[in-house]
């Protein structure tokens, strides 16, 4: 095509056509625009100021300090030295240890290694910029007014450490081996919980899919209760089961369930439903040709499930894998509450900022964490892309035929699976009407009074429904619009390519990540926004956030389907886009919108992660309250509390089913011919 | 063009939530790491004098209130805080974040109980104690001897049977570590640390949760604080409360205003009345030892002799080593991979 | 282009181009559209027509050139900000909107009392034949139902300029060609100026009033159907309406004919030197049986051109309803065979039959010649 080149007119010369744009063109480029800053806001300037934490350091400056010392008659006969020279001379402390945290404190008589507080030696200090901070006891001194001590007060003279910025965290966190452990045990979890979860779910997704056993929607349903319930339930039902006091300790064998054992039990239970529904979608959209052409070729069943069935499968066995490996690295609650000594990543973070008030390393182990989420993540993308490309191309479903051995097994195996989330589900309702586990087994509702507790009581229950009422209705309008103007914006193409990336990133942030980067961002007094902190808004726009890019692609989907004609359509009729949308768009996409709406409100109910970090005394929630309860060691409260979230997420779904049958009967009659 | 567009944006969502978050009077935003049951009683107890001021608490494990805190050092969300470990209240102090405020009659409390700094930035409401909590019910089942001593907790007897609090986030785990490092000395404290550590089963988030545990019966030996353990106890566990005869680590719960605090009126006004014999009579119900001389009468299920074993704690030792510590604590016991069997 | 001089321009479009990246889909596109007129833009897929469609909709606005509607330059305008209405070949009808609210969609919010609102209704659905089709739902039409509904919403606001995007592609065969006289019936009656985008050339043939025949970004011929199927100006427009034999030859004669193998015949005149290789393109009706007397619908009025006649074999004969066609050869026929058509009487008359001999006539005017090579992209 060079030739045609040559031949093409001058596009760069005034010729070239500028479209006018049109009033539609403005508002929905002016609305993007909004929505972007949005998410630079809610998401991108977060995570910067997390990634600037990270290299934020602390350092004793040495130079900072000039110290003289008195003989014993109090006169100063030799001249002042700074601690950087005494140092020099002594080598008192290694470079390496100069580093510390912004909590840091050298007390002072380590360059004095013949220092006695009985001493009659007296001492002049004196910062030698305005920088030097010292303490004396609590008492803090700053600049450089010089001041005496003597020997017993100098004892408790610290010096405080200066900022700066480097890779000295990352050093450290490496050297240190409490923290390094964590990548190798979070990725040992994640990767045995994956190959267990996603094996199990196969099994069930199978027997869904391809027997003829009973009970099938039954059983789709207790499959997908794990969904409905914070991920640190099953940590609590696992004490409950097999601690020390459990029902069935007995079934482990001296082993114990706090630890990776429970981790991993508890990582089966709560990803169980992402990977069931993944796989159950792969296997029903594979070509039941393929099965009769394996039939007529004489294959045995085994043969065709491993040239057929697997195969057709892969991408979403992988697509799954890759989701529970996502879930379990990033998870918090379970390890936190089940966990034991064995560190995990999620959990360090929180360690490390609430236990010792080092958000430096918090905000590194935020980067470690990012790494494995971010590549889960980038596969996962890629396989889906080639399943959408697979479900096109396909035709003709499966229909399984009866078979009395095949369907009998498929239903055991699939009762076993939903005894097992049953159990979980009924021994955290049972623990949370016992009195006192294990001595008064009698009944009472004494664990719902959660006034009494740890958590925000009954208040932080009613302030999850308004998180996750907020989260819904909020959410779904923003998230819905924007994937409006990201599929329907003519033009603009690097706005919608940014937009779109936008929106596709927080799926790769962790919860504990954005909680944390939240903190550095929002409650920085220089931050415009810096109000919110504290409040409702700071938690539901911090929980729309986590959520977006689930939702955002169920919205984009359901706009894929529209036909792309009705812009043109409305435009040549003289119709504004948002009567369109308002008239066809939305009542077209409206199943869509209500699956966004429930997603968000279950979601906003069990999430811990990113809000742990971002709730307040008005703003206490339920999730945490489960979390802060197991914390203080109120465990059949925390159950309590947990199967009220269960309970509000099955009645919230009753509601979602009776909407949509409702919102489908009287928008959608057009469906049905 | 774009950012005249997000600068109108953010000022536009600036106005409209400004009016719904601004303080209003009247109300105090209160952090604290009192125990969740006890909240509702102080601030009733406190409103049946000045009914006109609203407390919000902001209640965590002392660990996640001074995170909160120091995290909020340059945009304050707290006016008071009441009801924290003395030691983070050093912290506090040495970042400048404490106003310093003599409540109308701190002259009339145990000088011990004050800070200091003249005019004190804080002032101490009772004692908290370590002591152990021993589940009687399962130490029996297993065999197990009630321990004495701290040293005894490292016997191989009590092997996977001791939970005690993380002091990375613990308060009470905190004034455990501190404290057996000032009774037995740098050295002969980490070579204790080293044997309990071998005992451990776990190490919790919070300083409760293990005598919840031993009441639970979900571990025979808890190491908590004496308070917890009362509870525990009139609650109907099978437990005892030890007193090692070594010593015990204690902290104190201590109250300050928050520097910067749009609202320094109603936040002295509950100051001074934190420091009134009434609210001591208040905090009694809790705890044995109070900073109002005379005050104190015994408590329910309380260890008598934890008076006496008290140690002589140095808060400034404390709070200046304390990352000192909790590093050194960290490297050698943080790192456990493996589950205890 | 006789008949287009003198009527008033109502759509005008200078020097188009429009480039998608490196590619040009349209290259120096220059059309004129008179007022109430039927303009087919035909070609195959990829040829520029949707893309020419698409620009003077404004839908995809061109990279340089200008458009004028109505001696208004709206080069650069919105599509909200032109005067047209547009039916695409999936109807694009608002599937949870009743037929009537379809219709409506446009007369709504722009100021027109509701009463006028349903009298125009009526009105439109009548127009197309479906009054009594109102409430129901597009899903419960048929396809052909359908778009007469699109077509009746696109019409409703009395739109300067009507754009159909392959309206008829998605129908049946036989609702096609009912389709076709109903829309062409329609248009004639509004006498609303129409650019209809086809890929089928008997669609093109039987409903525009001009055809606009495109090829890689390329006007290649624009005339009456007559016109385009009669005189087609290149190799590309004569292949790609109707059928042709085409034949090997070289130019000879000096632009008055074609040697082919050791023939030489009479054709159309052309510009090709003597010697050039060509193809010579002739249509199976209008080859006629030699000596007949009767002529092949659309043969020239004379009893014959000796010179342009060939001995051939009949290889097969195939009976088609109206007319036989038949496959002749013949060494002196370049490649060899020809299709031929011939009527049902000429077969009887002469005794046509598989295996026999017979001679044809080419007739010279009907014989046109075009290079050989492909044509250069102008």
């Amino acid at each position: 095509m060079s030739s045609l080149d040559a031949l093409g007119p001058d596009v760069t010369a005034k010729s070239r056509i500028k479209p006018k744009l049109g009033s539609d063109d403005w508002i929905m480029r002016g609305y993007m625009i909004v929505l972007a800053v949005y998410l630079i806001v809610a998401l991108a300037l977060p995570l910067y100021a997390m990634l600037s934490k990270a290299f934020e350091t602390s350092r004793f400056d040495l130079a900072q300090f000039e110290v003289q010392v008195s003989n014993e008659a109090g006169a100063y006969n030799q001249p002042a030295a700074t601690l950087q020279q005494l140092n020099n001379q002594g080598n008192f402390i290694a470079e390496g240890d100069l580093a510390t945290s912004s909590d840091g404190r050298l007390a002072l008589t380590k360059f004095f290694p013949d220092f006695s507080f009985r001493s009659p030696v007296k001492y002049r200090l004196r910062g030698l910029n305005d920088e030097a901070v010292y303490l004396v006891g609590s008492e803090r001194f700053e600049g450089t007014k010089p001041a005496e001590f003597d020997s017993n007060t100098f004892r408790k003279v610290v010096i405080r450490p200066i900022q700066g910025h480097g890779l000295a965290n990352f050093a450290t966190y490496f050297s240190t081996p409490a923290l390094f452990q964590s990548i190798q045990n979070s990725v040992f979890i994640a990767l045995v919980s994956t190959i267990i979860t996603v094996s199990l779910a196969f099994g069930f997704a199978y027997a869904l899919c391809r027997s003829c056993m009973p009970f099938k929607g039954v059983f789709r349903v207790i499959a997908m209760a794990p969904i409905l319930v914070p991920s640190l339930l099953p940590g609590i039902a696992l004490v409950y089961l097999f601690g020390n006091q459990g029902f069935l300790k007995q079934f482990l064998m001296g082993e114990s369930i706090y630890g990776p054992i429970g981790i991993v039990v508890g990582s089966v239970f709560f990803t169980f439903p992402h990977a069931m529904i993944i796989i159950l979608i792969a296997l029903s959209i594979s070509d039941a040709r393929l099965y009769e052409a394996a039939v007529s070729l004489r294959a045995s069943k085994w043969r065709t499930f491993w040239t057929v069935t697997i195969p057709g499968a892969r991408y979403g066995l992988i697509s799954a894998a890759f989701v529970v490996f996502n879930l379990v690295i990033t998870d918090f609650g379970l390890p936190k509450v089940i966990g034991g000594q064995y560190n995990m990543l999620a959990v360090d973070i929180y360690k490390q900022v609430i236990g010792q008030q080092n958000f430096q390393m918090g905000a590194v182990v935020s980067v470690v964490l990012l790494i494995p989420a971010l590549i889960a993540y980038i596969v996962d993308r890629q396989v889906q892309r080639k399943q959408v490309a697979l479900l096109s191309a396909r035709s003709v479903v499966y229909q399984p035929k009866p078979s009395r051995r095949f369907d009998l097994s498929c239903l055991a195996y699939c009762a076993l699976v939903a005894l097992f989330i049953i159990s979980i589900l009924g021994i955290c309702q049972y623990a949370a009407l016992v009195k006192f586990w294990p001595y008064d087994l009698s009944l009472g509702l004494t664990n719902y009074d959660f006034d009494r507790m740890d958590g925000g009581g009954w208040d932080a229950y009613r302030n999850s429904i308004m998180l996750a009422l907020m989260t819904a209705v909020i959410g779904t309008v923003i998230i819905f619009t924007g994937a409006y103007m990201v599929e329907k914006t003519k033009g603009f193409n690097k706005g919608r390519a940014g937009f779109q990336f936008l929106a596709m990133l927080p799926m790769a942030i962790p919860g504990m990540v954005l909680g944390l980067a939240y903190i550095f961002f929002f409650n920085n007094p220089a931050n415009p926004l810096n109000f919110i902190y504290g409040t409702m808004a700071i938690l539901v726009i911090c929980t729309v956030t986590h959520f977006y890019t689930v939702s955002h692609l169920t919205a984009v989907t359901a706009l894929k389907q529209i036909d792309c004609e009705f812009e043109p359509v409305a435009a040549s009729l003289k119709q504004p886009f948002y009567r369109l949308f308002s008239r066809v768009t939305v009542p077209v996409c409206m199943p869509a919108i209500l699956d966004i709406m429930i997603y968000l409100f279950v979601n906003a109910m069990t999430t811990v992660s990113a809000v742990v970090f971002l709730y307040s005394s008005k703003t206490t929630l339920a999730s945490v309250a489960v979390l802060n309860m197991d914390d203080a060691g109120d465990i059949a409260p925390a159950a309590a509390m947990g199967m009220m979230i269960f309970y509000t997420n099955v009645v919230a779904r009753l509601v979602h089913a009776v909407v949509s049958r409702y919102v489908l009967g009287r928008t959608q009659g057009w469906r049905q011919r | 063009m774009f950012k005249k567009l997000a600068g109108g944006l953010l000022a536009g969502v600036a106005v409209g939530v400004m009016s719904i978050s601004a303080a209003m009077a009247g109300e105090l935003t209160v952090y604290t790491a009192v125990e969740a049951e006890d909240l509702k009683k102080y601030a009733d107890a406190f409103n049946a004098d000045h009914p006109d001021i609203k407390i919000n608490w902001v209640r965590d494990s002392t660990g996640v209130v001074t995170a909160k805190l120091l995290a909020e050092k340059n945009n304050p969300q707290a006016d008071v805080i009441w009801g924290l470990a003395a030691t983070s209240l050093l912290l506090l102090k040495s970042e400048g974040m404490l106003e310093a405020y003599a409540p109308k009659g701190v002259e009339n409390l145990d000088p011990k109980f004050v800070d200091k700094s003249t005019p004190p930035t804080w002032t101490g409401m009772d004692a908290w104690v370590a002591s152990v909590c021993f589940n009687t019910v399962e130490g029996g089942k297993l065999g197990l001897t009630a321990p004495k001593t701290w040293k005894d907790l490292t016997k191989a007897e009590y092997k996977g049977h001791v939970i005690m609090p993380n002091p990375n986030s613990s308060g009470t785990g905190f004034l455990d570590v501190s404290s057996w490092l000032q009774m037995f000395g740098e050295k002969d404290g980490w070579a204790f640390m080293d044997g309990l550590h071998a005992n451990i089963a776990a190490y919790t988030h919070s300083g409760s949760k293990p005598c919840k545990m031993a009441a639970a019966g979900e571990i025979p030996i808890g190491v908590s604080f004496a308070f917890r353990g009362a509870k525990s106890k009139a609650a109907g566990a099978p437990i005892e409360i030890i007193v090692p005869e070594e010593g015990v680590g204690w902290d104190m719960e201590a109250t300050a205003i928050v520097a910067g605090t749009d609202n320094l009126e109603d936040a002295k006004t509950l100051a001074d009345w934190t420091v009134t014999k009434k609210a001591n009579e208040m905090y009694n119900s809790g705890y044995a030892v109070v900073a109002y001389p005379g005050v104190a009468k015994p408590v329910e299920h309380f260890p008598p002799n934890l008076l006496e074993k008290m140690i002589d704690n140095d808060f400034e030792f404390a709070a200046n080593n304390r990352k000192a510590i909790l590093d050194e604590w960290q490297k050698r016991y943080d790192s456990k991979s493996e589950p205890k069997g | 282009m006789g008949q287009a001089s003198t009527a008033e321009t109502y759509l005008k479009i200078e020097n188009v181009w429009k480039a998608f990246g490196d590619f040009y889909a349209l290259k120096d596109i220059s059309l004129q559209v008179n007022r109430g007129e039927f303009v087919c833009f035909l070609g195959p897929s990829g040829c520029g027509k949707t893309t020419l469609l698409r620009a003077i909709a404004g839908l995809d606005i061109q990279t340089t050139g200008a458009v004028f509607q109505d001696g208004e330059d709206i080069s650069a305008l919105p599509p909200s900000e032109r005067d047209f209405g547009i039916v695409f070949q999936s109807y694009a009808l608002f599937p949870n909107l009743t037929v009537e609210k379809n219709i409506a969609f446009g007369l709504e919010n722009s100021g027109i009392a509701r009463a006028d609102i349903d009298k125009r209704v009526t009105e439109l659905l009548a127009l197309v034949g479906l009054p009594e089709q109102a409430k129901k739902f597009p899903a419960q039409l048929s396809g052909g139902q359908q778009q007469r509904i699109a077509l009746a919403r696109a019409i409703a606001m009395s739109p300067g300029l009507l754009l159909l995007d392959e309206p008829l592609s998605a129908l049946d065969a036989k609702v096609r060609v009912h389709l076709r006289h109903e829309v062409k019936d329609l248009q004639r009656k509004l006498g609303v100026t129409t650019i209809m985008v086809t890929h089928d050339q008997e669609e093109a043939l039987a409903m525009a009033d001009r055809i606009v025949v495109m090829n890689h970004g390329v006007i290649e011929q624009v005339g009456t159907p007559t016109d385009v199927y009669r005189e087609p100006v290149s190799l590309f427009v004569a292949d790609f309406i109707g059928e042709t034999n085409q034949l090997d030859g070289v130019a000879d004669k000096k632009g008055k004919g074609v040697k082919m193998g050791k023939r030489r015949f009479a054709s159309a005149t052309h510009t090709h030197a003597d010697g050039v290789d060509v193809i010579a393109v002739i249509r199976p009706e209008d080859i006629i049986p030699h000596g007949d007397g009767a002529r092949s619908p659309g043969a020239p009025d004379k009893v014959g051109e000796p010179g342009n006649t060939v001995e051939t074999t009949v290889d097969e004969m195939e009976f088609l309803g109206s007319f036989w066609r038949t496959r002749l050869s013949s060494p002196d026929l370049g490649s060899g065979q020809v299709v031929a058509d011939f009527s049902i009487n000429a077969v009887r008359r002469m005794d046509i039959q598989v295996g026999g001999r017979m001679r044809i006539e080419i007739p010279s005017d009907r014989l046109k010649v075009f290079a050989a090579a492909p044509e250069p992209d102008k």
